[in-house]
């Protein structure tokens, strides 16, 4: 009973506050929103059992992605209010999509049934021994480490690509080079000349 | 009353009919746009621990972590591409991307 319950807030505030994003006027409210939705979809993944997805999604998406969103929406000196021009000129095509799409996935999900005699065929873990995070970890750094590795390397390539992206040097701007700092040598750098008295280097 | 897997997988496809809503909605602005391929994934994600918990096979929350993994990179990229665009153009209107002639 008490398990409905937060069901269904974790579901109602999730919901709301994903309409909210799509709705409200300003950017940073709508990213706000969005942290919002996130916080109550960890909700709903505690309630399923998956505490370790829980975590990650409050840790790395609130805790990082969204926070990038907000900087982003905070750097940039756009014009929100002219952006939103022609928001309702749109509205009817898109409530009938989405209607039409929402109406489908509803039917499917009323209408669909699991095959009765369909075995687990992954090695799961006894999950009634071992804690999900623990169980997760056994799957995860044993049969599916390949994968595991592939989703480091998407990383390490988004990061170089958000790098390169942004990254850009000024021109005027003297910058340090390292390299032909320590390539200086004593002959290109100090010259001894001999002065004669009262002539001068001219 | 029990809640089922039909309960989790609907919410799943409201949050993702929102998504595709917002894209609709706020077709100039990019950020929005790219707040609401989130709100897909998420619903994907929904959708994944909503089966593999009452499957009991962890495969499901696995394939969560990689599609939570490469959402995080495609937000990444997309932000730094609107940091640049904004940059170069001074706005972020998706009507007027238009230098690659598409």
């Amino acid at each position: 009973m008490l398990s409905a319950l937060f069901f269904y807030l974790f579901a109602i505030v999730c919901v709301g506050s994903a309409f909210m994003v799509i709705a409200v006027k300003n950017p940073v409210h709508a990213v706000l929103f969005l942290i919002l939705t996130f916080f109550n979809a960890a909700g709903l993944f505690v309630q399923l059992g998956a505490e370790f997805l829980a975590m990650i999604l409050v840790v790395v998406y609130v805790g990082a992605v969204l926070v990038l969103f907000l900087f982003v929406v905070m750097m940039l000196d756009v014009d929100f209010a002219e952006l939103r021009a022609g928001f309702l000129k749109y509205l009817p095509i898109g409530a009938t999509i989405g209607l039409l799409l929402l109406v489908e996935l509803v039917l499917i999900v009323g209408a669909w049934v699991t095959a009765p005699d369909i075995a687990v065929q992954s090695p799961t873990p006894p999950l009634a021994q071992v804690s999900n995070t623990e169980a997760l970890g056994q799957i995860l750094y044993t049969r599916y480490v390949y994968l595991f590795e592939a989703a480091g390397l998407i990383l390490l390539v988004a990061m170089v690509g958000a790098i390169v992206l942004t990254l850009h040097h000024k021109r005027d701007v003297r910058r340090q080079s390292v390299a032909e700092q320590v390539g200086r040598t004593r002959e290109k750098s100090v010259e001894l000349v001999h002065v004669e008295s009262r002539r001068g280097l001219s | 009353m029990t809640i089922g897997l039909s309960h989790y997988l609907t919410v799943a496809a409201i949050l993702f009919t929102l998504g595709i809503f917002g894209i609709f909605l706020n077709r100039k602005n990019v950020i929005v746009i790219l707040m609401s391929v989130e709100l897909m994934l998420l619903a994907v994600n929904i959708n994944l621990v909503a089966f593999s918990a009452f499957h009991n096979d962890l495969v499901g929350q696995v394939f969560a972590l990689i599609v939570l993994t490469v959402a995080a990179a495609e937000a990444a990229i997309g932000l730094a591409i609107v940091v640049v665009y904004f940059r170069n153009r001074g706005t972020i209107d998706v009507a007027e991307i238009d230098l690659l002639k598409g």
